[in-house]
């Protein structure tokens, strides 16, 4: 532990490269609007409302795009923005998506309205797999089987959903999420085993496992394997407001469950007794144990929730959308969730804008293999992932992990 | 209230750490523990905390027996700890880490963190501990997060307050505050409990000494009457030189010339600031400072483990800023690190092979690829007996010897041929007193034979009683060349903390 702390100059050297790298990539996208976006004339159509539709003029569109983003990059370049950095490259980033749906769309029309109620039906799994994350990596567990815990959810979901109807689905749904993490738990914990070991082998385990019983039990009785999903529901005057009622309020009960549950972790965690023990557990265990504080059982208890919590967001493939299981039917969600953990800093309302990120990125996939645009599907598939990638590799910046996170507890050092 | 603890026994695999140890302690008064690392003291307060559970014996308070199963019984009971290392959690403010555990708080577990706020002021306020409560622990010198530590102990109104050696990261003037802070308690009624090694520290501020070696108390002393050459004695077992017998030095041509040095690490972190200075032949130049003041990333540049962001290093003459470790040492260059677990030795090596770590590749111990073996082993038995490393032999994994013993292997591979330029870290950091005494001696020997020795220690005494000159490093610079036996360790504190006697404060 160092004890004083030497003063920095003006700006680390991994500022300085990030914003180098910030700039250039403004550049990029410049000359991809400028030569790429540019070369499909006619008109973009962005049906907002029934009765309304945004016509763009694709080309001037992109090029005007490819002015305005070269000279922020420069700007950039030059001198940077500051603390509006992240505003800036907000900004810049929704424009290049604008710009490129333009493209993709020119000549015809789509739902713009649709792809974003799209957009947040598919953060769903994705915010609730984070979620589970932090509240694990808050109190020192990492939790790489959020995969696995999804695959396990979204299983049981679909059988008990198909015998007992939804609601029970999305309890059983929990119950199997929480043997899951159980299982993390005794391993990380108890036997402390390294943890990220430990997550891949549930992991494959649980894509094995249901694997296995699709095979063998699902397919020969399809009676266990459908559910009837919840239907959207619009939330009364909040569903008429234009663009976001049908966003926002005219969804299944998993979108509002999954805003809820943001905003009750975060009451929890910066609130309350618990997530002050939580925190100080994930950054230094010993000085909760020596204050009395049983770290192993907080840590237990933690893990268990974030299995119901992922459990939960599992349940949303066979209850959320399509009423059925398949096998490895959340093909790396929980993975793109473990992304949105560490973009959204462990903070949960961090975490819902990352998954909506990915969200979007996954809409956008679905939307451009419809739209005819010559881009081959294998590679759309890929979109979301190369946004993770991109997302935490570029933008994040340095993000500080809870301390203590991944090490075993050991009370008497 | 008083305290007993009562034929305490506790082993671990292979040896015995506490050994039927009796203790008394009566609030209103400070009984210094004193002894050795690896004397027993911290197992026995860890038993006393409810960390470990003792094989046999009783704690007793006001004669009813207890059980400590966990930290928490022990708070309960009115004991309370400021260990080491300090527990804080370096994110949170002071209010969050003094009420961790007994948070005041309302329905569904809501935080009255306004409530812990005022607690920490009403505290501060009593005791004289001057706290903000909002500060975040990570912005705050070692002195105030000692003072956080206190707060969290007087909060869950501890009777008895162990301390387990408070002075070791204080500078001296923060050490004359602490005392001032136990007396305080001591005043109000409280017993307090003073693990340290240091003899001085302990004959200043104690009632009572009781002196602990392998495992067992071998006896009490009064401060009043006692001498710290008797304590010592009771300590090791034997009589012990405190002080470093030297004569004057006879400095020479220089040696190692630093000239403007600068350090900064990946993170663009400067630690070391265009420091220059001059080491001669003949002389022990030491570097005071508390730590994390760039001393190490200084020792790292000089040796080769770190490069220099600026300026220049020289030896005899020789650019060497770009040169790699092993050229350094090939010039002539000797270096004694600051942790010898992680850079001094490779604990699962033998001591043989951890004694020729630096020479291997030299013609007399090696044939093309092939190491000699025979000659390694050969000059690993006469440095053995030469500085007197304690071993089972000379194939024992060197990890395994005491703190002691494993610290004499590395002066014993370092100062064991031809130099010019000696640097030493912490040379006596985690050393039994013992040891002490010997790796000083073989210090001076090496600087009368004409070498240059520049020496790095945040123990304060070590280094005004070791060198001829004295530099002080604050915030990655030199910021002061004193005379060792013209100024006062008081003087010396105040440039460690970035102020200067004449009080203007150094940015």
């Amino acid at each position: 532990m160092s004890t004083t702390e030497i003063a920095t100059p003006l700006m680390s050297l991994e500022q300085k490269k990030r914003s180098r790298n910030v700039g250039l990539s403004l550049i990029f996208l410049a000359l991809v609007s400028a030569f790429f976006l540019s070369a499909r004339p006619g008109d973009a159509g962005f049906k907002l409302v029934e009765s309304f539709t945004l016509v763009l003029p694709a080309q001037p569109f992109a090029q005007a795009l490819a002015v305005v983003l070269g000279a922020l990059g420069a700007v950039q370049l030059y001198r940077g923005f500051g603390k509006w950095t992240n505003v800036m490259l907000a900004f810049a980033t929704a424009m290049f998506v604008v710009g490129f749906l333009a493209w993709a769309t020119s000549g015809g029309s789509f739902n713009l309205t649709g792809m974003l109620q799209d957009t947040v039906t598919r953060s769903v799994p994705i915010t609730l797999g984070a979620i589970a994350g932090i509240l694990c990596e808050r109190s020192g567990i990492i939790n790489i089987a959020i995969e696995g815990q999804l695959l396990g959810g979204a299983f049981a979901g679909a059988v008990v959903g198909s015998l007992y109807g939804p609601w029970f689905g999305v309890l059983g749904a929990m119950a199997m999420g929480v043997g899951l993490s159980a299982l993390l738990a005794v391993f990380a914990i108890r036997f402390r085993v390294d943890q990220v070991i430990v997550g891949f082998a549930i992991n494959f385990f649980s894509l094995g496992l249901t694997s296995f019983l699709s095979q063998r039990v699902l397919t020969p009785h399809p009676e266990y394997n459908i559910v009837k999903p919840f239907t959207p529901y619009a939330v009364p005057l909040l569903s008429d407001i234009p663009v976001i009622g049908v966003a926002l309020f005219t969804q299944t009960y998993f979108v509002y469950i999954s805003l809820f549950a943001v905003v009750i972790t975060t009451w929890f965690m910066y609130r309350t007794r618990w997530g002050l023990r939580t925190r100080a557990v994930g950054e230094y265990p010993q000085a909760a144990g020596t204050l009395g504080v049983d770290v192993l059982k907080l840590r237990y208890r933690n893990v268990w929730i974030a299995g119901a919590v992922a459990g939960l967001g599992g349940a949303w493939w066979p209850i959320g959308t399509v009423g059925r299981f398949d096998q490895n039917i959340t093909s790396g969600r929980g993975f793109i969730a473990l992304a949105a953990v560490i973009f959204g800093r462990w903070h949960p309302v961090g975490a819902l804008t990352a998954a909506l990120v990915f969200g979007l990125a996954e809409a956008i996939q679905l939307k451009m293999s419809n739209l005819d645009t010559g881009i081959p599907s294998e590679f759309l598939l890929m979109a979301p992932y190369i946004v993770t990638l991109v997302v935490v590799a570029g933008f994040v910046g340095r993000s500080r992990a809870p301390k203590a996170a991944g090490q075993a507890y050991d009370a008497s050092k | 209230m008083k305290l007993e603890l009562r034929a305490i026994t506790k082993r671990f695999p292979g040896v015995i750490a506490n050994d039927n140890v009796n203790l008394t302690l009566n609030t209103g008064e400070v009984l210094a523990l004193i002894g050795e690392n690896g004397a027993g003291k911290s197992t026995l307060m860890s038993v006393l905390y409810g960390m470990y559970k003792p094989d046999e014996g009783e704690i007793l308070i006001d004669d009813v027996a207890q059980v400590f199963s966990s930290p928490a019984d022990a708070i309960a009971a009115g004991i309370g700890m400021v260990h080491q290392h300090f527990m804080l959690v370096p994110v949170f403010t002071v209010a969050e880490n003094v009420v961790l555990g007994v948070e005041p708080t309302g329905r569904f577990g809501k935080l009255h963190i306004d409530e812990a706020r005022k607690m920490v002021r009403e505290i501060s306020v009593k005791y004289n501990l001057d706290l903000d409560p909002d500060a975040i622990i990570e912005d705050l010198p070692v002195g105030v997060q000692q003072r956080v530590e206190i707060v969290k102990v007087l909060l869950r109104d501890a009777k008895v307050v162990v301390f387990d050696e408070p002075t070791a990261v204080l500078t001296p003037n923060e050490i004359v505050e602490f005392f001032e802070i136990v007396n305080t308690l001591v005043k109000a009624g409280r017993g307090v409990v003073f693990i340290t090694h240091k003899l001085k520290e302990a004959l200043s501020v104690a009632n009572r000494i009781a002196v602990l070696r392998r495992g067992k108390v071998v006896g009490e002393a009064d401060p009043a009457t006692a001498s710290e050459s008797e304590i010592a004695e009771m300590m090791v077992g034997r009589p012990v030189q405190l002080t470093v017998e030297k004569k004057s030095a006879h400095a020479g041509e220089v040696v190692l010339s630093v000239s403007d040095l600068t350090v900064i690490d990946a993170d663009g972190r400067t630690h070391v600031e265009g420091v220059s200075f001059s080491v001669h032949a003949g002389e022990i130049v030491g570097v005071a400072g508390v730590q994390g003041n760039g001393q190490t990333e200084l020792v790292e540049a000089l040796t080769g483990l770190r490069k220099a962001a600026g300026g220049t290093i020289t030896l005899d003459g020789k650019d060497l800023t770009h040169s790699n470790p092993r050229e350094r040492h090939h010039m002539g260059m000797a270096h004694i690190p600051e942790d010898r677990q992680r850079q001094g030795l490779v604990g699962g090596l033998s001591v043989a092979e951890n004694l020729v770590l630096t020479r291997y590749h030299d013609d007399q111990f090696s044939h093309g690829l092939v190491v000699n073996w025979d000659a390694a082993n050969l000059v690993a038995d006469s440095l053995i007996t030469e500085y007197d490393i304690r071993t089972p032999s000379k194939e024992t994994g060197a990890g395994t010897l005491s703190g002691g013993n494993q610290q004499k292997v590395i002066v014993a591979r370092e100062l064991s041929r031809d130099l010019r330029l000696t640097i030493a870290a912490q040379p006596t950091r985690g050393v039994d007193v013992g040891s002490i005494e010997y790796i000083h001696s073989r210090i001076v020997k090496e600087r009368d034979a004409g070498t240059a020795v520049l020496i790095v220690s945040t123990e304060l005494d070590e280094v005004m009683a070791l060198s001829d000159r004295l530099l002080v490093m604050y915030r990655g610079k030199v910021v002061a060349e004193l005379d060792p036996k013209k100024v006062s360790p008081m003087e010396v504190g105040l440039y460690m903390a970035g102020s200067r006697p004449d009080g203007v404060v150094q940015k």
